[in-house]
């Protein structure tokens, strides 16, 4: 009797399909989620999701009717017969000391890696046909993958679906790091969404924010899951995956309020008709470093906790298919701002002005208890004009120094004091407060060494220059300019034959 | 007597009349057969767009590709038919203070790069040998459909390329040429596979009419941005960006194309015209004795526009939110007994596992080739050496 059910029930269902007439087409369905996540930085990530889950086993049945699932990549599936694919195109590098950690990062360029069916005998020439045809589908050179940029890794890269045995000759890997992302890689990995751009969250994907960002990484990600809990079938799941980052300098002029429009240019007017999930999740985890604490607008109505990559976080829901949110006007955007605690403290700057003024920085400041507090400051040592220099220039200069004026909390209460009557000590400064005591204190005076010329440079450029230009210049100028004449030698004149005269006497030969 | 010259006269009368009306007919049908030899007989156009120069100052070449790409797909080719091919890419580079965007007009009025743009062929696919394959459809069997050119003897052919040239050449990339030989004798291919039925060819280059001074293939015409011995020179730079934005002959060939719709009735003389040596400075250059129509007849959008047929519909479809399916796909799983274990998910680091797997070893094969020649020629040097009794203390 308990037998004859289950029994019954195969005879049921062995008759219903054929009954029919047709089998019922496999169902599939289309979840989105947008992850926003404000980082300790100042940045802001988001990252998409949108996830098409088609019930039907595509080794067994031949499917020709395609709903939600896109049929360029249905028919890849079978005819290469993957048993997993993942592809991400990436530019940038996610900065995980100033971000935190990601969700999923992915390699600069592109990276492809597939795990195929057992069925497959020539795993090499499969590999190579199906990156030809990726790089037509994604407008990307993948054709460039061969032998030569591709590995077979042996321990890391296990399937993330189902399954059963891993041969890892069956797998292979390959990165190409100069492959650059732009619309045109964009385009088609939109049109596989089943709403396209035209509602739902793929109305924020505009390309010309997406790509004025320090991170974009777009990825598809194919897999066989578990159909149900206790997984005795499997479903295929298409992930795609797309994370930004915007900067706060490069977008926001450095003020850390997001909102939709700032990122995307765009708000979110209704759901994607398709989809049976879409939902958009606001980390308001708020981070303690500036005791700055996070408000969204409009307020969430359902919140969520969870541990996430390690930590407890909070997430707020925004669900774009509850009437609620989308409110009349037809228009959600989102606004994230940062406020800080009012400031109590006093900051005055006066910047220098050469030979003019000296610097002023005056900051009245709390400090907080068993604690060390550094307030530095930089500055730039100038070339000073050659009369301003002292007669012992390679002493050095003073920087006059700092004062601190504090009032330090008395461990005992001090009486009022009367000045005529109390010692001299005691009247320095008037006290108004007998819970603290004013202090007046100095720091040490600061020699800074100036760049110094040598003084006596000058003096010996001169010469050096003079000599040279005598030397060389002048003799050549001497050998050019020279003449030289031939002279008549002079009959004689009255002192010529004077002195002839005297030359005879003395027995010396004439002029 | 009279009554018979009467008749005889009615008569002939008649008979001229008959005469001159089927006479008449005659020429209208002559006229008809005539007119419909200078329509062009294309069923559907195909184009390829070709940037050749690389780095960041030669923006100007990929503004033209993409200037002409956007009129092409305005005035309704699809992407299907139009292969592009980048050699760089400006609007993704670290240099392009607008990042996803190409701008051919100063002051950012115009965005050639646009949403919906797909490059076939992109960055280091573009060289000479690629090119010419897609020319003449030479290409290796696992080439996606996208990055063919899979016209026939009906198709118009738009060829655009730009970049830097030279008397007689094409510079692709900075690293390769392709001649002006090659290309008539690739078009030459092309004709005799009969992969065109008429072909456009426009350059904008330096000296880019001795591009196609020596084609040879009927069917051809050609245009030029300037003569050989002259520079084409570039428009106007933007002051943001920091270099030139386009060149002045595609400059002006788009302004004129913005004017042109799909129904427009201009002719190739109008293009011819676009652009005169006071606005471009070197003297644009066209070549039509190839052609077998007289280029007033034929329209700028048979190889601009496309062939379609669309037939309008006013039934509506809506779309409605299947709720009902998701229910119903947990009633089935509840009532399909599978007759199979439980499946699970692989273990993402089982570390046990790794460090006691054996590497594989690869597959041994018996060495072959100049191994082998090389151990045979030892074997024969040893035994002739030795003699043959020797080899029973091997065997």
């Amino acid at each position: 009797m308990a037998a004859a059910l289950p029994l019954a029930v195969l005879v049921l269902l062995l008759l219903g399909p054929v009954g029919r007439g047709h089998a019922e087409p496999p169902r599939d369905t289309l979840r989105e989620e947008l992850v926003i996540t404000p980082l300790p930085s100042g940045d802001v990530a988001a990252t998409f999701q949108f996830r098409t889950r088609w019930d039907s086993d595509l080794q067994r049945e031949e499917v020709s009717h395609y709903r939600l699932f896109p049929k360029a990549l249905g028919q890849l599936i079978s005819k290469y017969s993957l048993r997993e694919l993942h592809l991400s195109f990436t530019q940038g590098f996610w900065r995980t000391r100033y971000w935190g950690p990601p969700f999923l990062q992915a390699p600069s360029g592109a990276e492809l890696w597939v795990w195929f069916q057992d069925s497959v005998t020539d795993v090499d020439k499969s590999w190579k046909e199906l990156s030809n045809v990726l790089s037509g589908i994604f407008c990307a050179s993948l054709n460039f993958i061969d032998s030569t940029n591709t590995v077979t890794p042996t321990a890391s890269f296990k399937p993330l679906g189902l399954a059963n045995g891993t041969d890892h000759s069956f797998l292979r890997y390959a990165v190409l790091p100069r492959e650059v992302v732009c619309t045109e890689n964009l385009t088609p990995w939109k049109k596989l969404l089943p709403c396209s751009s035209k509602a739902g969250l793929s109305v924020l994907l505009k390309a010309d924010r997406l790509f004025h960002t320090s991170y974009h990484s777009q990825a598809v990600h194919i897999r066989p899951v578990c159909r149900n809990a206790r997984c005795t079938s499997i479903s295929w799941e298409l992930r795609q995956t797309l994370s930004v980052v915007y900067d706060a300098f490069v977008t926001a002029q450095g003020k850390k309020d997001w909102s939709l429009f700032r990122m995307f240019s765009r708000t979110l007017t209704e759901p994607c008709p398709l989809a049976s999930e879409s939902r958009v999740y606001v980390d308001i985890t708020s981070y303690n470093q500036d005791n700055e604490t996070l408000e969204v607008n409009p307020p969430p109505t359902t919140t969520y906790q969870d541990v996430t990559l390690g930590t407890r976080k909070t997430y707020a829901i925004y669900d774009l298919l509850d009437m609620a949110v989308i409110n009349s006007s037809r228009n959600l955007n989102l606004q994230l701002k940062w406020k800080s605690p009012p400031e109590n403290g006093y900051v005055h700057y006066q910047p220098a002005q050469d030979r003019l003024q000296p610097h002023l920085l005056e900051m009245l400041i709390q400090l907080p208890a068993n604690s060390a507090t550094k307030v530095s400051i930089q500055f730039e040592r100038a070339l000073l004009k050659w009369t301003e220099y002292t007669p012992d220039p390679n002493h050095g200069f003073y920087i006059s120094p700092s004062v601190l004026s504090a009032l330090v909390p008395s461990v005992v209460a001090a009486k009022p004091v009367d000045w005529e009557e109390s010692p001299l000590f005691k009247t320095l400064f008037p006290a108004s407060d007998s819970s603290s005591h004013f202090v007046r204190l100095y720091t040490e005076p600061l020699l800074v060494n100036l760049p110094t010329p040598d003084f006596s440079m000058p003096y010996n450029v001169i010469c050096l220059t003079c000599t040279v230009v005598a030397v060389c210049y002048g003799s050549f100028y001497n050998l050019l300019t020279r003449t030289f004449h031939i002279e008549e030698p002079s009959t004689g004149g009255l002192a010529k034959r004077l002195a002839n005269l005297i030359r005879r006497a003395r027995g010396v030969p004439p002029l | 007597m009279v009554a018979a010259c009467l008749f005889s006269k009615g008569l002939t009368l008649l008979a001229g009349l008959l005469l001159f009306s089927f006479g008449s007919l005659a020429a209208s049908q002559i006229e008809d057969q005539a007119e419909h030899f200078f329509r062009s007989g294309h069923t559907n156009n195909w184009a390829v767009l070709v940037c050749t120069s690389r780095f960041w100052f030669n923006y100007r070449h990929v503004a033209n590709t993409l200037s002409v790409y956007r009129s092409v797909k305005r005035l309704g080719i699809p992407d299907s038919h139009i292969v592009l091919m980048l050699a760089d890419d400006m609007a993704c580079n670290p240099r392009n203070p607008k990042p996803a965007t190409v701008f051919s007009h100063k002051n950012m009025e115009l965005n050639v790069y646009g949403d919906d743009v797909e490059v076939d062929y992109r960055s280091y696919e573009v060289t000479v040998e690629n090119f010419l394959r897609v020319l003449t459809g030479r290409i290796p069997p696992s080439t996606p459909r996208s990055k063919r050119l899979l016209s026939d003897d009906r198709s118009n052919i738009l060829i655009y390329m730009t970049g830097h040239g030279g008397n007689g050449f094409l510079k692709f990339q900075d690293s390769e040429e392709i001649t002006n030989i090659e290309l008539a004798d690739a078009f030459e291919q092309m004709w005799q596979k009969r992969r065109y039925n008429e072909l456009l060819f426009i350059i904008d280059t330096c000296q880019g009419a001795s591009m196609y001074e020596r084609f040879y293939s009927p069917n051809i015409m050609a245009l030029a941005s300037s003569q050989v011995g002259e520079d084409s020179l570039s428009h106007q730079p933007d002051p943001a960006i920091g270099v030139h934005l386009m060149d002045r002959y595609t400059f002006y060939v788009l302004e004129f194309l913005e004017e042109i719709n799909p129904a427009s009735q201009t002719n190739m003389n109008d293009l011819f015209q676009v652009c005169p040596r006071s606005l471009c400075v070197s003297t644009p250059g066209h070549r039509t004795d190839l052609f077998q129509r007289d280029p007033k007849n034929v329209l700028i959008t048979d190889f601009f526009g496309s062939v379609r047929k669309v037939e309008i519909t006013t039934e509506t479809i809506s779309l409605q939110p299947d709720l009902e399916i998701v229910e119903s796909r947990y009633k089935k799983d509840w009532m399909d007994e599978e007759l199979m274990e439980p499946l699970k998910y692989a273990e993402q680091l089982p570390v046990a596992q790794i460090i006691h797997q054996k590497p594989k070893l690869k597959d041994w094969h018996p060495p072959g080739g100049f191994i082998l020649g090389l151990w045979a020629l030892i074997i024969m040097v040893f035994f002739k050496t030795y003699g043959i009794k020797h080899m029973k203390f091997i065997f």
